[in-house]
């Protein structure tokens, strides 16, 4: 191959790489501003995110997928979409968490720098086109996210859950690469589509192994069951702001790698994962929403009913056909959006020296702060798939990829622990609404946090009346 | 005569033993991270066996990133392990159980 590189050739690759530059700039602009710096940096950083989602959005778009940098680098439009809504997420996440973090004490400028290298490590899995991307992409990510967790240095449960997150982590990304060895041992490529035309014909032995490392690998890193381990430790023990950004973005990644390295690198011998990836979805959605059930800690039980809800997005890959990938990426879509603002929510809700995470912290929210008690409720109701809220329809959709590809049996089980799902979701909103208040702070104005709330919940709202523009934007970037 | 059979079989053994340094391990923190590193170094011997016997560089090319990663993984774990022990003033696995997973 000649290397043929122009700038302009470059244009593909345009978000990752200004970011890389936008993250010196905000670091360097954090060490210098001095005490400026608690007030510069939070603004500087939606500022890098909104210049970065307009240069995507003005150059880095393309009309068919392209390869960049001798394949390792993949411009289609599922990326550009990931991308957007990943900046979207992440931008929202930031300013939900700002004044959670300046009543702690926690305000520094490392919070945002490692949200955008969490950030630029999404990007990287999005648009991976190689192994060796990949790898690189989720430890990037891995990484800023260990480091965020840790972030509060005062508190010894934070300290000890991150412990546990990078251990678990660092095991997850072992079994992968390893998985990714085995891999490229057999097929003597790193490229994920040289190694979907190489993988053709029946499986070996070897192949089978390095296949079961990888979906271990995935699993962990989606938090499926039995690796989910982390999940509710991590969820608990991080700083509520942290969590938010744990429990919404990454889940992006972890779609992004599931469907770059299970669809796309290894779609032509799709038999030898779709099993695991079966079992890893049947436990996940039957555990968590069980699980959830028994929480006492609204941090815990949204994370329990993550695990839940990563079961769903992994039905749509063991559905295996178009359809399923596209009712998996909406899912993952809404269901960040909704975690987004129950974990806001949750911000709002906290006070100086008042963490809001127990679930009887929530009784009677209602009389105390009736937006706050409304908008919980409509996430509530769409996390339980009611109708005509955006859950249902993400559900809708896996339902029907299900029910298409032949799997009757799992459409049948998936309803069952949606109604799980349900009461443990409709406790809250008893909680919030008949239960008595007590002698329990009421939550502080926040003018632009509650607008951003209330504008996220009435987009759980306004997405249920009309699906349809959502779905589309799905399937076209999957199309 | 050393073939790719043997190298492999060593890498595997390698990172077998990891993983059980891992989960056997109830001592401390300090030998997770050792095994962990040496999970890494078992897959960078599978990638180097099967670069040299493919005749293909770009498994090489991915040891050198994976050492890379894996020295900054090292020192972010033993900042984590830092603010652990000041917090509890123990690296001791055992005492890790204020969250129950």
């Amino acid at each position: 191959m000649t290397p043929t590189l122009s700038i302009a050739s470059l244009a593909p690759a345009l978000p990752e790489i200004y970011l890389a530059a936008a993250i010196c700039l905000v670091l360097l602009v954090d060490v210098f501003a001095g005490a400026a710096a608690r007030r510069v940096t939070p603004t500087l950083t939606l500022l890098v995110i909104g210049v970065g989602a307009a240069l995507t959005l003005q150059y880095a778009q393309v009309e068919k997928a392209m390869t960049l940098f001798s394949g390792m680098y993949v411009a289609d439009p599922l990326a550009t979409l990931l991308k957007l809504l990943t900046m979207l997420f992440v931008a929202i996440a930031l300013l939900y968490s700002r004044h959670f973090l300046e009543t702690r004490g926690l305000l520094k400028g490392e919070y945002y720098v490692l949200a955008l290298t969490a950030m630029l490590g999404i990007f990287v899995i999005v648009s991976a086109g190689s192994l060796l991307t990949l790898y690189i992409g989720i430890e990037l990510l891995s990484l800023s996210l260990y480091a965020l967790v840790a972030f509060d240095r005062d508190s010894g449960v934070a300290a000890e859950s991150a412990m546990k997150y990078f251990v678990l982590g660092a095991i997850a990304s072992g079994c992968l690469l390893y998985g990714m060895s085995l891999v490229y041992g057999l097929t003597g490529t790193l490229l994920l589509n040289e190694i979907a035309t190489a993988l053709q014909g029946p499986p070996s032995l070897g192949l089978i192994m390095g296949v079961v490392f990888l979906v271990v690998g995935v699993a962990f890193k989606f938090g499926g069951v039995p690796f989910h381990m982390w999940v509710p430790d991590v969820y608990h023990g991080a700083p509520t702001s942290v969590t938010l950004l744990v429990a919404t973005a990454p889940k992006i990644a972890s779609f992004a790698l599931a469907f770059r390295l299970l669809a796309e690198g290894l779609g032509n011998t799709a038999d030898t994962w779709i099993q695991m990836v079966t079992i890893v979805a049947v436990l996940s959605a039957l555990l968590g929403n069980v699980i959830a059930v028994a929480q006492t800690n609204l941090k815990r039980m949204l994370a329990y009913s993550a695990i839940g809800n990563v079961g769903f997005i992994l039905f749509g890959f063991v559905a295996g056909t178009e359809q399923g990938y596209e009712a998996s990426l909406y899912y993952t879509v809404v269901y960040v959006l909704m975690a987004l603002g129950a974990f806001g929510a949750m911000l709002l809700a906290s006070a100086r020296g008042f963490e809001a995470d127990e679930i009887e912290h929530y009784k009677g929210l209602h009389a105390r702060d009736p937006f706050l008690a409304l908008i919980l409720m409509a996430l509530m109701f769409s996390f339980a798939g009611v109708p005509p809220l955006v859950g249902f329809w993400a559900k809708l959709q896996i339902f029907q990829a299900l029910w298409e590809s032949g799997h009757l049996a799992l459409v049948v089980f998936a309803a069952a622990v949606s109604v799980i799902g349900l009461f443990y979701y409709l406790r809250i909103v008893k909680t919030l609404y008949f239960d008595s208040p007590g002698d329990l702070p009421v939550p502080e104005r926040h003018g632009a946090v509650r607008l951003a709330l209330g504008l996220n919940a009435l987009a759980v709202v306004l997405l249920g009346l009309f699906p349809q523009t959502l779905i589309e934007l799905c399937v076209q970037a999957l199309g | 005569m050393i073939t790719l059979q043997h190298m492999l079989t060593l890498s595997g053994i390698l990172f077998a033993l990891s993983i059980a340094g891992i989960f056997l391990n109830r001592k401390n923190v300090i030998l997770l991270l050792m095994c962990i590193e040496l999970m890494l170094l078992a897959v960078n011997f599978s990638f180097v066996s099967f670069s040299r016997f493919l005749g293909d560089l770009d498994g090489q090319v991915f040891v050198f990133f994976v050492l890379t990663v894996a020295a900054a993984e090292s020192a972010i774990g033993l900042a984590i392990l830092v603010v652990l022990f000041r917090e509890r003033r123990s690296i001791n696995v055992e005492d890790l159980d204020t969250l129950k997973g």
